[in-house]
């Protein structure tokens, strides 16, 4: 009881989120860097990145595109579910992000590996054989998606904590600043999609 | 239990009006992949980022909840946002007169 009267006295909810924020611009820097970088080669080379993105399959983004909306869906709506005490289905949806995210990175493991076998990877003998653009195109396909994928990783990890947390109510109807958190990181990958996906898909 | 800090926490914004914004995204996806299908010729960056830029601005104000939030944290945002827009745009103006 004690511990929990601590807890309350020293919180500062909005304080917490606004940490969290201040870590998503960093990440927005991150990002934005290679989203430069994108800008600047497409300008140098248009014919040749448009050439290397008909490369892509569309389909393929679109669907992961609507997976990694829906996880949104679901994060958010947990915090609603656990605002309303109902600790089960906010557990749910949290697990069901999880699912989607795992949906997400088979589809980019098909994805990767397909091309891998098509003889486009970065160096491979291929690929260097290909005007520079194209290079440059596939250089930044690999490295902004993996990045990205990297991100989803780590927002599964960060998410599969907060159902352990919300199990054990340390997430509770009152304490849930920690699955804002969690959700923040969560939408972040998914605004990063929302423009890698037609920056690689969709400009053919 | 009381709870002084109450103020500090969101209302709960109900699953409905979550779920609407997620079929508007869904929809403002499949007209990014209708646009892009159509022969736009230069347009198509212009309508692709658009479009990506309204879904980020449901994604933030609603998902994120910045809509509810102190105007501290739109102010930042916007600070941020703007921050890397001037980044990118004088690094265009490097290359275009280079």
């Amino acid at each position: 009881m004690t511990t929990t009267a601590m807890e309350h006295s020293h919180r500062d909810d909005v304080g917490s989120r606004m940490g969290l924020w201040l870590f998503l611009f960093s990440e927005l820097i991150l990002f934005g860097g290679m989203f430069i970088i994108y800008a600047v080669y497409r300008f140098k080379h248009p014919e040749e990145f448009r050439l290397a993105a008909s490369e892509l399959d569309s389909f393929i983004g679109t669907l992961n595109t609507i997976i990694l909306l829906t996880s949104s869906l679901t994060v958010a709506m947990s915090i609603t579910a656990i605002q309303r005490d109902k600790k089960y289905f906010s557990m749910a949806l949290v697990v069901t992000t999880l699912i989607l995210a795992l949906a997400f990175l088979v589809n980019k493991y098909f994805e990767w590996a397909h091309k891998i076998s098509l003889g486009i990877y970065p160096q491979s003998p291929d690929l260097v054989n290909k005007p520079q653009g194209e290079i440059l195109y596939f250089g930044l396909y690999y490295v902004m998606t993996g990045l990205h994928a990297l991100h989803v990783i780590i927002g599964m990890v960060v998410l599969a904590v907060m159902v352990v947390f919300i199990a054990n109510g340390k997430i509770n109807q009152h304490t849930f600043v920690r699955l804002e958190a969690g959700g923040l990181y969560w939408h972040l990958v998914d605004i990063i999609w929302i423009f890698l996906f037609p920056l690689f898909y969709l400009i053919q | 239990m009381s709870q002084p800090e109450e103020h500090q926490q969101h209302q709960a914004i109900s699953y409905g009006r979550y779920i609407l914004i997620w079929f508007g995204l869904i929809a403002l996806t499949g007209a990014t992949v209708t646009f892009a299908g159509m022969n736009l010729g230069r347009w198509i960056i212009i309508t692709a980022l658009s479009i990506a830029s309204i879904k980020s601005m449901l994604v933030l104000n609603i998902f994120m909840h910045l809509k509810f939030e102190d105007r501290i944290f739109r102010i930042f945002v916007v600070v941020a946002v703007a921050t890397l827009l001037i980044f990118i745009s004088l690094t265009f103006f490097d290359y275009a007169f280079h």
